[in-house]
């Protein structure tokens, strides 16, 4: 880490790993180490990326820790628990006790929708081990998404409803837009807010002034770094940040997750 | 510590954002109270507050009509267009007496169904001091219609920037819009007219349109766009060379910061740097006579 200021505690929402649809530039866990270094970000939490598309994560959440192991000291992992198939608490406890801050789920990728009995229960059980739970609305643009990459987007409805399933679990939306933002925020109580965090890499600058708007409107205390590389360039959010108006700013680092259990 | 970034740059006399290099940004657009939207002089006001934080040193922009108020944004009335575009000129000027030199550049943007109203717009508006032709997407780009357009702009000398769909694989709402594969039609037909492609970053598969362009030499992309996918700028850049791509920002100059920092590391040399940043802006915009710290930029 450079003596720069640090920006962020952490990146909630790295992979590595290849992506089915298009060539990604090497997206291994010691480039990641040296771009955080770069972009002055003390951690990142890391998924399998293949793992949204494969049925089983199991697989994908073994080779993850395998190499991520040289790199703990920067990288934790993000491993996949899907929780319509049968033993998947069994999975949750291996990953928990292999050092999982956050879990991963794919349920557009999965076909679990709004209010799935087994996204709450998952929810449940994120929340009794004291790990978040992370979901990715979307990987690309829908404009160019490949002919079978058909699951579409997380709608923000599958987030208000695990935010209200009264779980206690902490929830990372990756992915969205503003209005998913402002849909999930301004649908939730505040003590349903308080214990959901977006990342904002999608969020528009200006001249549209939409991350301006959020940080106005719903205040900078939700918002998290969330990356998504290797699939996006990881500057985005620094960008954001530094076009803000001087009456929006927001606090640096950006905080953990973590902080608030 | 609150955006430290930016305090950063603010310490002292001002570092700009995206460095203190001359930056072009060849894909601006702006509004006007002819647009519906209420709040048209504060985005005005944000893009060049952005760009002056930046580092841009000209912004070479276009106004789409009513962007939709009175007509469709992709398929602007000749009455919508020429408001828009004189509002446009209007605009620089203006901001050019106000700073003391110019830093906002004009295309004319026009729709190729009134053919003869397009002729009259680029006429006019080249001698008010445009620099360029916007075309979006009111027609196919290999129409027989944008014949004429495409004449104009070499005879001219100035350049074509022209929407695209990059791989659109079907027909999308609301436009007419063109892909690499029918731009490169229109260019193999006018070898002469400089063409910029608009946008690889602006939506769809930009890997396809390398392939569509990269032997139709006369034609250019800029990298604007809110797609900020990592492997987009390097393969763009080793397919097409740095003297075919263009910097920009369209709708989001924070994707436009983005890829002006992830320029430098993704491990270019000095000169392509430079080519990319201003130097092809210079060379493909003869009529524009942009400023960096007081001194004429010179390709």
């Amino acid at each position: 880490m450079n003596a720069s200021p640090l920006f962020a505690r952490v990146d909630v929402s790295a992979w590595i790993g290849p992506y089915p649809f298009r060539e990604v530039p090497h997206p291994d866990p010691d480039v990641l180490v040296r771009v955080l270094a770069r972009e002055r970000v003390e951690r990142a939490w890391v998924g399998w990326l293949p793992s949204a598309w494969q049925r089983d994560p199991t697989s994908g959440n073994a080779r993850l820790l395998k190499a991520l192991e040289p790199h703990r000291d920067v990288l934790d992992p993000a491993p996949a628990v899907r929780p319509d198939w049968p033993g998947w608490e069994w999975e949750l406890d291996r990953m928990v006790a292999a050092g999982a801050t956050s879990i991963r789920a794919y349920p557009a990728q999965w076909g679990l929708g709004a209010g799935h009995a087994a996204l709450t229960a998952l929810a449940s059980a994120c929340a009794a081990r004291q790990v978040a739970l992370h979901l990715t609305v979307r990987f690309e643009d829908l404009r160019q998404r490949h002919t079978h990459d058909v699951a579409g987007d997380v709608a923000a409805a599958t987030v208000r409803s695990l935010a209200r399933a009264g779980t206690g679990c902490t929830l990372i939306v990756s992915g969205a837009g503003r209005e998913m933002i402002e849909e999930v925020c301004w649908g939730l109580t505040p003590d349903e807010r308080s214990r959901v965090w977006c990342d904002f890499g999608w969020v528009w600058g200006p001249p549209e002034e939409q991350f301006a708007q959020l940080v106005r409107t719903l205040g900078p205390s939700r918002f998290v770094l969330g990356t998504q590389w290797p699939l996006r360039l990881v500057q985005q959010s620094r960008a954001l940040i530094s076009l803000l108006p001087a009456e929006a700013s927001v606090p640096l680092p950006l905080p953990s997750p973590r902080s608030d259990r | 510590m609150v955006n430290a970034i930016v305090s950063q740059a603010a310490g002292g006399e001002a570092m700009r954002l995206a460095g203190d290099a001359p930056l072009i940004d060849v894909h601006a657009h702006f509004h006007t109270p002819h647009t519906g939207r209420s709040e048209w002089d504060a985005y005005n006001r944000s893009r060049l507050a952005a760009g002056e934080r930046m580092g841009v040193n000209a912004h070479i922009a276009s106004i789409l009509g009513s962007w939709g108020f009175t007509s469709p944004t992709y398929f602007p009335s000749p009455d919508d267009l020429t408001i828009a575009n004189r509002w446009m000129r209007a605009f620089a000027h203006a901001d050019a007496r106000t700073h003391g030199y110019t830093r906002v550049f004009s295309y004319v943007a026009v729709n190729p169904n009134f053919a003869q109203h397009a002729r009259d717009e680029i006429r006019a508006g080249l001698a008010d001091g445009a620099v360029g032709i916007k075309l979006a997407a009111s027609r196919k780009a290999d129409d027989a219609l944008l014949d004429d357009i495409a004449d104009a702009a070499a005879e001219a000398d100035v350049p074509i920037l022209h929407h695209v769909w990059q791989d659109r694989r079907r027909e999308w709402p609301n436009q007419d819009a063109s892909d690499g594969v029918e731009l490169g039609r229109l260019a193999a037909r006018h070898p002469r007219t400089r063409i910029l492609l608009a946008h690889v970053g602006g939506g769809g598969d930009y890997a396809h349109t390398l392939h569509a362009i990269r032997d139709l030499p006369s034609i250019s992309v800029d990298l604007s766009g809110s797609g900020i996918d990592r492997g987009m700028m390097d393969i763009t850049i080793e397919a097409l060379g740095d003297q075919r791509v263009l910097w920009a920002a369209d709708l989001t100059l924070c994707t436009g910061l983005t890829k002006a920092w992830a320029l430098d590391a993704i491990g270019l040399d000095d000169e392509a740097l430079r080519n990319i940043r201003w130097r092809n802006a210079v060379r493909f915009y003869p009529r524009a006579r942009m400023t960096h710290g007081g001194e004429v930029l010179v390709a």
